[in-house]
């Protein structure tokens, strides 16, 4: 992977600091800085996930959601980076994915059934707790991590901290419990829009869910509440309903 | 595999908590009494809401908390209130922490009662709310990790106590597990809204359905799903 350039950076980062200021929402912000670190290292995709109360990780954002990469992020509770990262609190970078069956004797094998060649993770930390992990993947042959850009994709997955923790005081620490779930309940929002689109057009889940994100973006509004309106209340949302 | 493990224990302890108590009390009240008590609360309460958000039914552990949860109705604001409108907890470790709660009336008159602390939890699938459970305390101070992930616990087995409910009192034996999980159901919830569209009913509808199919032909319900996610199996009637 190419390192970065300052220009492109300070552009994400001006872009994540505008996401913060108003009508926030946490899974659009999170589906932001999915994308954003994707295209940074020009990653084939990038992933996060979240870590519930139980310590299970939940997949929260990717840079695209099909089955197959979804699943990955899903194996990574018994196994793989993102757990590594979550239980160590270090970055896991320019691992082989062909070189890792040892490792990973199940995330590994699916990782290059599904066209990857390479994985990183970094744990989001909030002070001394690690409240989950930021996925890589790549798919070129040396689509390593350059040194000077490790510190570069920690803080992209502290500025992800952050905004977990933006929206409410950040002095109770039951803040980050109430986001969490709260997010955790908008992500499955997120899939029941997603059937209900695919089984009003026939389409698959996929590309309903990449309607969902155009007509968010198109139409200047929060992913969650597009969702939210989709399961409810389909009319209100004509652009959608149309073919 | 260590995580779901402990989830299956927690769930099965959870369980045996609400079984525990005096039959003759209805379920909702055995659960609000068995929540009170495994987690040092003086009483807990639960309110189911319906889909346009007016307040159907109510249980509670005791008269007080009644009367603390029906004082939010009353008065219009409170942790519960908040709860069901942003789709989230809220923890209020201390209702005279006034700055950070916005309950002027609520508060000071909860204290009143003896009530210091209230949890509040929303019940719920997604877009499908179905109501709120509350746990008050006569003391100051969090819940523990262990208290509550033991709390989300109660949430989760009172949400399929409501979904059953609906489902004609089918009752059940308690095997159909886990199926909340974001990560791991994708495909539950996203069948769940494929169901709606096909049966136009509302989302907690379809998956009330969902779970009534499974449940007579004796199948688990995320085989069910992903049936319906993959098009093998439909509600319209088109097979």
């Amino acid at each position: 992977m190419n390192t970065v350039s300052a220009e492109r950076l300070a552009t994400i980062f001006v872009e994540a600091a505008d996401t913060l200021v108003d009508e926030f929402d946490l899974l659009e912000f999170l589906h932001m800085l999915t994308d954003r670190a994707r295209s940074l290292v020009e990653a084939a995709a990038a992933g996060l996930m979240l870590a519930d109360e139980r310590g299970q990780l939940e997949f929260m954002a990717g840079s695209d959601e099909n089955v197959r990469l979804v699943e990955l992020f899903q194996l990574q509770n018994d196994q793989g980076p993102c757990l590594e990262a979550f239980r160590t609190g270090q970055p896991i970078i320019n691992i082989d994915l062909g070189a890792a069956t040892d490792r990973w004797s199940r995330f590994a094998p699916r990782a290059v059934e599904a066209g990857f060649r390479s994985v990183h993770a970094f744990p989001l930390r909030l002070r001394t707790q690690v409240i989950g992990a930021l996925n890589i993947f790549g798919s070129s042959a040396g689509g390593d991590f350059h040194p000077a850009d490790v510190p570069i994709m920690q803080a992209l997955a502290d500025v992800a901290t952050i905004g977990l923790m933006q929206e409410r005081a950040i002095r109770r620490s039951e803040a980050l419990t109430e986001q969490l779930q709260g997010a955790l309940n908008s992500r499955i929002i997120i899939e029941q829009a997603k059937g209900a689109l695919a089984q009003v057009h026939g389409i698959t889940v996929d590309e309903a869910f990449r309607r969902i994100r155009a007509y968010a973006r198109n139409n200047n509004r929060r992913l969650t509440e597009v969702s939210e309106l989709i399961v409810t209340d389909l009319t209100r949302l004509p652009g959608l309903m149309q073919p | 595999m260590t995580s779901a493990a402990n989830e299956d224990e927690h769930r099965t302890l959870v369980r045996r908590l609400i079984e525990r108590q005096p039959a003759d009390l209805g379920l909702l009240k055995r659960i609000c009494v068995a929540s009170a008590e495994a987690l040092s609360a003086s009483g807990a309460g639960i309110s189911v809401m319906t889909a346009d958000g007016t307040r159907g039914v109510c249980a509670t552990s005791d008269p007080v908390s009644e009367r603390v949860e029906e004082l939010q109705y009353v008065l219009g604001e409170g942790p519960c209130i908040d709860a069901f409108a942003a789709r989230r907890p809220v923890l209020a470790a201390d209702l005279s922490d006034a700055a950070t709660f916005q309950w002027p009336v609520y508060a000071p008159a909860a204290q009143d009662d003896g009530v210091c602390a209230v949890f509040a939890f929303p019940l719920q699938v997604g877009a499908a709310r179905l109501g709120v459970m509350d746990i008050f305390r006569d003391h100051v101070g969090r819940l523990t990790g262990t208290e509550l992930q033991t709390a989300f616990t109660f949430a989760v087995v009172t949400v399929e106590a409501l979904l059953d409910m609906q489902q004609n009192g089918v009752a059940r034996d308690g095997d159909d597990t886990a199926v909340l999980d974001v990560g791991r159901r994708a495909e539950l919830f996203q069948a769940q809204g494929m169901v709606m569209m096909q049966l136009g009913v509302s989302i907690g509808e379809a998956l009330v359905r969902m779970r009534a199919y499974a449940y007579a032909e004796n199948r688990r319900l995320e085989d069910v799903a992903r049936d319906v996610v993959e098009r093998r199996l439909r509600w319209d009637g088109n097979k």
